[in-house]
């Protein structure tokens, strides 16, 4: 129990303090590095409480795919980097400002939620409750088939980003030379080779 | 204190979400580190909604969680690539200056 404490303070005091140097730091690749730290000790705090699977796949999705996506965006921007922190202390008081009041907001909920008698199970009474299998098992019972076309959704809205992103980005360039497929597979033998009769000493 | 509750992970969370929308605030001019904090926004919601599921005994909450994800994904691979083509037509990506639609 001890033990379970520690780790939870320790990947919740990581987790924040890489947080706050996400928003403080520098240079945008600093930020980038100190996102991934957080994720990962989100997944720590995730696998902590029972949850392997989001867990997992919040490292292969937010660390494999998003922040490698953020670090070569931000390495391939050829970004002013002293320009870009201009007015970070103008901009201080109002940021703190705003800050403190949502956490004091979200913590006077968190604490109006705590006296609420029963919430908890009268929560919990409703929705589906799952046998003690394990988390991926559990999850794949419910995802698969209550929430099948939910699933299907969130493809399609993968793929609309991916088709988005695809048509965004491309350009054509004038000036390049390309591969042109459709000429390579319409010659014929007839215009691409001629058979020439030479005569004996006379040459072509 | 050494019984970790809901009440611990909904405080990191709540904290967790404060940073994103203080660095919003804060970081008027870099659209990365903008984006950057909307995914930290976007965790704090994740953790919540993980914390809530596995204290009520519901998976529902986990699978909510991996639509955020997939969500937040999606709309990281949208804003990169416009921020991309902004910059190949601009030279720059300071907020500031985006001011092309007058809005």
């Amino acid at each position: 129990m001890v033990l379970q404490a520690l780790a939870f303070y320790m990947f919740a005091a990581v987790t924040i303090a890489s947080a706050a140097m996400v928003v403080v730091s520098r240079n945008p690749v600093y930020s980038v590095l100190f996102l991934i730290l957080a994720f990962f000790n989100a997944a720590g705090l995730f696998v902590l409480i029972g949850a392997e699977f989001v867990a997992m796949i919040l490292v292969i999705v937010y660390v494999g795919a998003v922040a490698v996506l953020f670090l070569f965006v931000v390495m391939m921007l050829d970004i002013n980097i002293a320009k870009l922190r201009e007015g970070f202390l103008d901009y201080l008081p109002i940021g703190a400002l705003i800050g403190i009041v949502l956490a004091g907001e979200i913590l006077v909920a968190l604490g109006v939620f705590g006296h609420a008698p029963n919430t908890l199970t009268t929560l919990g009474a409703t929705g589906a409750k799952v046998a003690q299998v394990e988390n991926t098992r559990a999850i794949g019972q419910v995802l698969y088939t209550q929430y099948f076309y939910l699933f299907q959704v969130a493809g399609a809205v993968l793929l609309v980003a991916m088709i988005g992103a695809i048509v965004l980005t491309l350009r054509s360039r004038p000036g390049v030379r390309r591969q042109k497929v459709g000429e390579q597979l319409y010659r014929t033998k007839a215009d691409a080779i001629s058979v020439v009769k030479v005569p004996s000493r006379g040459g072509v | 204190m050494w019984t970790i509750g809901l009440g611990h992970y909904l405080f990191v969370s709540a904290v967790l979400f404060t940073f994103g929308v203080f660095g919003i605030f804060v970081n008027r001019k870099n659209v990365i580190v903008i984006l950057m904090c909307v995914e930290l926004m976007l965790l704090a919601v994740n953790i919540n909604l993980v914390a809530f599921s596995v204290f009520q005994g519901n998976v529902v909450g986990q699978i909510f969680a991996m639509l955020v994800l997939t969500v937040a994904a999606a709309e990281a691979a949208i804003g990169l690539a416009i921020l991309v083509v902004y910059f190949r037509n601009r030279g720059t990506i300071e907020v500031e200056d985006i001011s092309a639609m007058k809005g």
